[in-house]
């Protein structure tokens, strides 16, 4: 019998829990913070942002120019509502510590608790190769384990790289995603503070994950974290980021740029669950270039925030190249998730997988939205997107907005979408056995995403699970 | 407190349309009746009122299952006190995968639940006795499944529940003789005391492996007659017509023994 008990135990995901958010994630502590720019958004702010951080020249010059886009491009006309939008109420930037430590002990208490009470550390002595943890505007924690970090792999806050390693930084930052891109890069660009800087020299395996947490406890603030991961030849690593914050009654934004380049036959995964709290703007731009024969990975999951404009990107650059994208997104009561996939085909023999579910329910607004681009010229490009959409009531919201520019011939495309909802049948039978209603439809939803939730690590894919189970508690029956 | 099923007087059906109408029905612990009737007089219908079903409304007469009336339970409350519907067309539940989904089942019904090794050493016996692949169990539940498979996993979750009553809703339809052998050694294993079950049927196969104590026909929401072995040979021989015109002449010394009208 090839059934391990342990295939049994995450009854965990269709135990009914009874703490919200609030308690478990939405919690704050004090302001602490030991440089904090003022209100809204000026040149003062980036020279303040930049001088703090004693940057080199061209780092300074790279934020004006990027400020400069920033107020003159226009806000994106599609996509999610972003009226109610106030740059110029936020704060840019706030630094709680004076550097990052390596050890948990070494920090405040309060943000130490803030970690514990999400269980990073915990997760960091199971099951991570090493972590990093942001909080508000800086990296307060950082570490790797030994072995890795003599194989030559270097994982720290991108401070620390532009400092320690500026010609890798020099090389790639702001190419994959460069300033101009759009309105949120350009401010990112501007304004970035922490993330993490991710090299894995060739040839070499991380074989457990790293793992970044992005935590903000201050209100009305923006966090612009930066990452940059940079997979040698050959090499592989899984990367892994979470995300939450308080519960505040005036809106934060998280506006972040990943940069992943995936160098010939190298290997990324890099996977998110993000839960920020319903007072989130959440506006990411993330792309990857992946070169030959490499293989690059987004696993996204959206759960939280107010709003979600996200749509990983993968740049196919050489031949044998592959991309995936695996999205699931729930929307609640007043969130829209507003996320997807953009692939480009840059080069013959190269294929792509996007697969996007959402769930809707309480008035939520899940929409996939998604690019595949074939370049002419092109020869044995294979594709295929799929998209499921799970309905759970009446009020609430499933578009679809699936784009393919194909100018190849030889390419070979595939689509699927499609829209459900639970059916009666489906819980009359479970409810037949013993479930309750909720449990029933809890059971039916964890189901709905589980192709997609087994692709992430068994701990976050618990904690997916019950993530669902709360947002789904009270909703039928 | 009588143990097992009494119907008294009921009469159910959907949206003003009466399907169910004044039925009285027994089924004392212990014992296993079958259900025969022509296609659209209500045995399914008595099926789903029975487990509670949301789209039926009751508007007369009791269910009472060991003394209490089950119409004043949630279909999860009567699936917890004993109650086990086999599903004619078991639903898909992709994403779920039948060990996960049967150790929950197991433990809702059962207290306290069994620890997982003892769990799984039931399951190996089942499939065993069910003659189905272990790795059956790794798959969604019901998704993409084969009609005798639905029909087997229905069976696998009647073990694993061991519930007090079960209903079959046509369970034998469909399947070939192998799958029909399964479900009668399900069935069959599970009789005893603290056991009764009600199989819908149209056909003796089934009823000849599981031998019923009891056999009912209903015609138009009502049982019309009800006896042993035998009212399945006759209904073979005779037909529904030959039923109806038995039931209105029942002073016919050949059959009276086989039938008497309810």
């Amino acid at each position: 019998m090839n059934t391990e008990s342990a295939a049994l135990q995450p009854d965990a995901s269709i135990r009914t829990i009874g703490e919200g958010y609030a308690e478990r994630f939405g919690f704050s502590m004090p302001n602490r913070s030991i440089v904090k720019t003022s209100q809204g958004l000026t040149e003062e702010t980036v020279r303040a942002i930049s001088k703090t951080k004693d940057e080199p020249e061209w780092m300074l010059r790279f934020r004006l120019r990027a400020l400069h886009l920033f107020q003159t491009l226009p806000m994106p006309t599609w996509g999610a509502n972003l009226s109610q939008l106030e740059f110029g109420s936020m704060t840019y930037y706030s630094k709680p510590t004076e550097s990052a430590q390596n050890s948990w002990d070494a920090l405040p208490l309060d943000i130490k608790s803030t970690y514990e009470r999400l269980g990073v550390p915990e997760a960091e002595r199971k099951f991570l190769a090493g972590v990093g943890a942001q909080y508000d505007s800086e990296m307060v924690y950082h570490n790797i384990r030994e072995d890795l970090k003599k194989k030559g792999i270097l994982f720290s806050d991108v401070e620390t790289a532009v400092r320690e390693h500026p010609d890798l930084v020099k090389r790639f930052f702001g190419t994959v995603v460069p300033p101009d891109d759009n309105k949120f890069a350009a401010l990112n660009s501007a304004v970035w503070s922490g993330g993490s800087f991710v090299y894995v020299p060739p040839g070499v395996h991380v074989d457990i994950p790293l793992q970044a947490y992005f935590r903000v406890n201050s209100q009305a603030f923006g966090q612009f974290e930066r990452t940059l991961i940079i997979a040698d030849e050959g090499s592989f690593v899984h990367y892994i980021e979470g995300c939450t914050a308080p519960v505040f009654s005036k809106d934060s934004l998280h506006s972040a740029v990943v940069e992943i380049i995936a160098l010939p036959n190298s290997r990324i995964r890099y996977s998110t669950v993000q839960n920020w709290s319903s007072n989130m703007y959440n506006l990411v731009t993330k792309r990857a270039f992946a070169y030959d024969n490499a293989i690059m990975e987004w696993v996204d999951g959206n759960i939280g925030s107010k709003v979600t404009m996200k749509y990983p990107a993968i740049f196919l650059m050489g031949p044998g190249a592959r991309g995936e994208v695996l999205s699931i997104a729930f929307a609640g009561n007043g969130q829209e998730q507003d996320t997807g996939a953009k692939i480009f085909h840059f080069a013959s023999n190269t294929s792509s997988v996007i697969t996007s579910k959402s769930i809707s329910k309480d008035g939520g607004t899940a929409s996939y939205r998604g690019l595949v681009k074939v370049e002419a010229g092109l020869t044995n490009i294979k594709s295929k997107v799929e998209c499921d959409a799970l309905i759970l009531d009446p009020h609430s919201r499933s578009n679809t907005y699936p784009t393919m520019d194909i100018r190849s011939e030889q390419a070979t495309m595939e689509h699927e979408a499609k829209v459900s909802k639970i059916s009666e049948e489906q819980l009359f039978y479970l409810m037949s056995r013993g479930l309750s209603e909720e449990e029933a439809a809890i059971m039916i939803v964890n189901g709905f995403i589980d192709p997609l939730v087994k692709e992430l690590p068994m701990e976050y894919a618990v904690e997916l699970n019950r993530l669902i189970e709360l947002e789904m508690e009270g909703s039928v029956g | 407190m009588q143990e097992g099923l009494i119907i008294r007087g009921l009469s159910a059906g959907i949206e003003n349309k009466r399907i169910i109408d004044a039925l009285d029905l027994e089924v004392p612990d212990g014992e296993v009746h079958a259900l025969m009737g022509p296609n659209g007089h209500g045995k399914s219908t008595l099926a789903n009122i029975l487990m509670g079903h949301p789209s039926y409304v009751v508007e007369d007469g009791k269910i009472l299952f060991d003394g209490e009336n089950l119409l004043n339970l949630k279909v999860w409350e009567r699936a917890r006190k004993g109650l086990f519907l086999a599903f004619q067309y078991p639903a898909e539940i992709p994403g779920v995968t039948v060990s996960k989904f049967l150790k929950r089942i197991a433990d809702l019904r059962r207290n306290p639940p069994r620890n997982t090794s003892v769990f799984l050493n039931e399951l190996k016996e089942n499939l065993r006795m069910l003659d189905i692949e272990p790795a059956f169990v790794n798959r969604y539940l019901n998704d993409g499944f084969s009609g005798g498979e639905k029909k087997r996993m229905e069976i696998l979750q009647l073990l694993t529940i061991q519930p007090r009553f079960a209903i079959f809703d046509e369970t034998d339809s469909g399947l070939d003789i192998d799958a029909l052998k399964v479900v009668a050694k399900g069935i069959n294993h599970m009789r005893g005391h603290g056991f009764s079950a009600l199989v819908i049927t149209h056909y003796r196969r089934l009823l000849d492996l599981v031998k019923p104590d009891k056999v009912h026909i209903l015609e138009k929401g009502h049982i019309v007659a009800s006896g042993g072995f035998e009212l399945v040979e006759l209904l073979e021989r005779e037909g529904y017509d030959g039923i109806r015109r038995i039931v209105a002449n029942p002073a016919n010394p050949e059959i009276r023994e086989a039938v008497y009208e309810h």
